[in-house]
């Protein structure tokens, strides 16, 4: 499988990186040589393998469902570039 | 003083103790060791001379109290993808900007209290991606070592870089640093040091910058087999915070040192012989294997036939996991932030700005193999794949071997700003063809120096070992270590 320039642009939109038009051609280079890379994991048989979830043969580990950490707003915002009273600030989304 | 710093970390201990030397003097000799080298090497993106001198105070009253800690007044660099409280933690991205934590990751919380000395943050490549420590946002590491008669600048490989050329050029006594591809044994092989990355579980991944979650693990880069083994000991622990790391006991590595290797069983994988790869690969892999058998293991021929396959598996999961971990840099919770009109414009901008060339490729393919469509085709087949790769080990391990021999690396160090190499991302991926199926499977590895080659650059061999067992792996190293001796480069800089 290959990519297109609409291809590249459509995955830059999802991936949330403004690509200039010059970018978006040379990136559609690049992602195929690494598709086309890939591409030899076609040649092998998978059929009934199950597909890995976990590389340690453990149970994932529970803790008890309580409160353990918190009320450490003003420590979550502090690296903030915009903030207001404990707020993080963004553009307004909602009309 | 230079003789201070070129102390291991062991004879170092020592003569803290018997109190011949104190903390402080032993940190002021890296610190200036480092003012003065810095320029050159670039290992450190940031220095914390205070910081360290009141550590060494610390460590100097503990040990006059009779207080020490494992590490007491052992002076460490630390890669910057640990958080570390109050202190620049930028994984070497422009995205991060300014970060400082208000958390202290665990490795790095277990070497405090074990008395360690933190002398700065060690420069990598962008969020570790990368082999050759030329992806950072604070520019290249030169590694220390040369190749005999020229003075071309050569990369200490990545993505730990900082910390491979901090050892190698005695910035630190040992260094923290991460492999989620062969991060760790890489730039340990490149730079003439000892690197071990630990069974996937062993550290607590907790207050690390997340690459690839299923893959990153931390470790550390050390002069030698026994101060790797010892910061092995502090850095690893079971971590309320971290679901993956495991409830084992953490063995006392540095007893493995010195004991016989009779009866163990060594596999020799056939399909670690790539095109291309220079004879002296071989003949220094043959060397490895003779020192082995002298030693008194048994070298067995083994087959790992999906090898081929772990690479490319690695650029899909990596990536996958890669986008979806870098997705929080948002410019709204931390770091760099550019307006835009509206709140997906400001996504976009900061983004663009933000990442560099190799982290955006890579969350781009990540993005689109988990996308709609595409997903089973790759992200599920890889994963797959990756069982497979896993079962050939276990099937290895399950036949009686203890141990897999292998190459660390297909080449030495290589120049900084290659052309060739920078003209096509796959060929630089190509570096971890030999380390990549360790992270893929989970298991332990170590690299550790065993010659140089023509142009006098170092050249490592890489153990493999059985889930938890890394004691092993100390054990068999330091057989190898003994019979190559240790290797420094010509000071320069």
């Amino acid at each position: 499988m290959s990519v297109d320039l609409a291809t590249v642009k459509r995955v830059a939109r999802l991936a949330r990186i403004a690509v200039s038009e010059e970018e978006a051609d040379r990136i559609v280079g690049e992602l195929n040589g690494i598709l086309g890379f890939v591409e030899q994991l076609s040649e092998v048989d998978v059929d009934g393998v199950e597909a890995m979830t976990s590389v340690t043969p453990m149970a994932m580990k529970k803790r008890i469902d309580a409160v353990t950490d918190g009320n450490k707003a003003a420590d979550i915002v502090a690296n903030a570039p915009v903030t207001d009273q404990n707020f993080f600030l963004v553009p307004k989304v909602v009309e | 003083m230079t003789d201070l710093i070129r102390l291991t970390i062991a004879e170092a201990r020592e003569k803290l103790l018997a109190k011949e030397i104190k903390a402080t003097e032993l940190t002021e000799a890296y610190v200036s060791a480092i003012e003065a080298a810095n320029d050159k090497i670039n290992a450190y993106v940031k220095v914390t001379p205070e910081k360290a001198l009141q550590m060494a105070e610390v460590s100097d009253a503990r040990i006059a109290s009779g207080k020490a800690g494992a590490l007491e007044g052992i002076p460490l660099g630390i890669k910057d993808l640990f958080g570390t409280e109050g202190i620049h933690t930028q994984a070497c991205s422009h995205i991060l900007d300014g970060f400082k934590p208000h958390y202290e990751s665990t490795v790095t919380q277990n070497l405090w209290n074990d008395g360690a000395v933190m002398l700065g943050k060690l420069n990598m490549d962008e969020f570790a991606m990368g082999s050759s420590n030329e992806t950072s946002y604070y520019g290249p590491v030169i590694n220390p070592w040369r190749a005999k008669g020229s003075n071309q600048q050569l990369v200490p490989g990545g993505s730990s870089g900082g910390s491979a050329a901090a050892v190698a050029a005695f910035l630190c006594a040992g260094a923290t640093a991460t492999d989620t591809g062969g991060s760790i044994r890489q730039p340990a092989a490149f730079t003439g040091t000892v690197g071990i990355k630990p069974t996937y579980g062993r550290c607590s991944r907790w207050g690390v910058v997340a690459f690839a979650s299923s893959l990153d693990q931390a470790g550390p880069i050390a002069r030698d087999v026994r101060d790797a083994a010892i910061l092995l000991k502090s850095m690893a622990s079971v971590d309320a915070k971290d679901t993956t790391s495991v409830d084992l006991p953490v063995p006392d590595y540095e007893a493995s040192l010195g004991q016989s290797l009779k009866g163990m069983k060594i596999g020799i994988p056939n399909e670690y012989r790539v095109d291309g790869m220079p004879e002296e690969i071989e003949t220094l892999w043959q060397q490895g294997i003779a020192w082995l058998k002298d030693a008194g293991a048994e070298i067995v021929d083994i087959s790992l036939p999906h090898t081929k396959y772990a690479l490319p598996a690695y650029y899909i999961v990596a990536p996958a996991e890669a986008s979806s971990n870098l997705a929080r840099y948002d410019g709204v919770r931390y770091g760099l932030r550019l307006d835009g009109k509206d709140i997906v414009d400001l996504y976009e901008k900061t983004r663009a700005a933000g990442f560099g060339k190799e982290v955006k490729r890579r969350i781009m393919i990540g993005t689109y193999v988990l996308s709609a469509g595409y997903y089973d085709a790759y992200y599920l087949r890889a994963q797959k794949v990756r069982t497979l790769i896993k079962r050939d080990f276990e099937l290895a391990f399950h036949a009686g071997v203890d141990a897999i021999l292998t190459p660390a690396t297909p080449s030495s160090a290589f120049g900084v700003a290659d052309e060739d190499l920078a003209s096509d991302p796959v060929k630089m991926y190509l570096n971890d063809i030999f380390t990549v199926t360790v992270n893929m499977a989970g298991l332990p590895g170590i690299a550790v120096p065993a010659g140089l080659d023509h142009k006098g650059l170092p050249l490592g061999l890489q153990l493999i070992g059985k889930p938890f067992e890394e004691e092993t792996l100390f054990r068999t190293a330091h057989v190898i270590e003994q019979a190559a001796g240790r290797f420094s480069p010509d000071k320069w800089w």
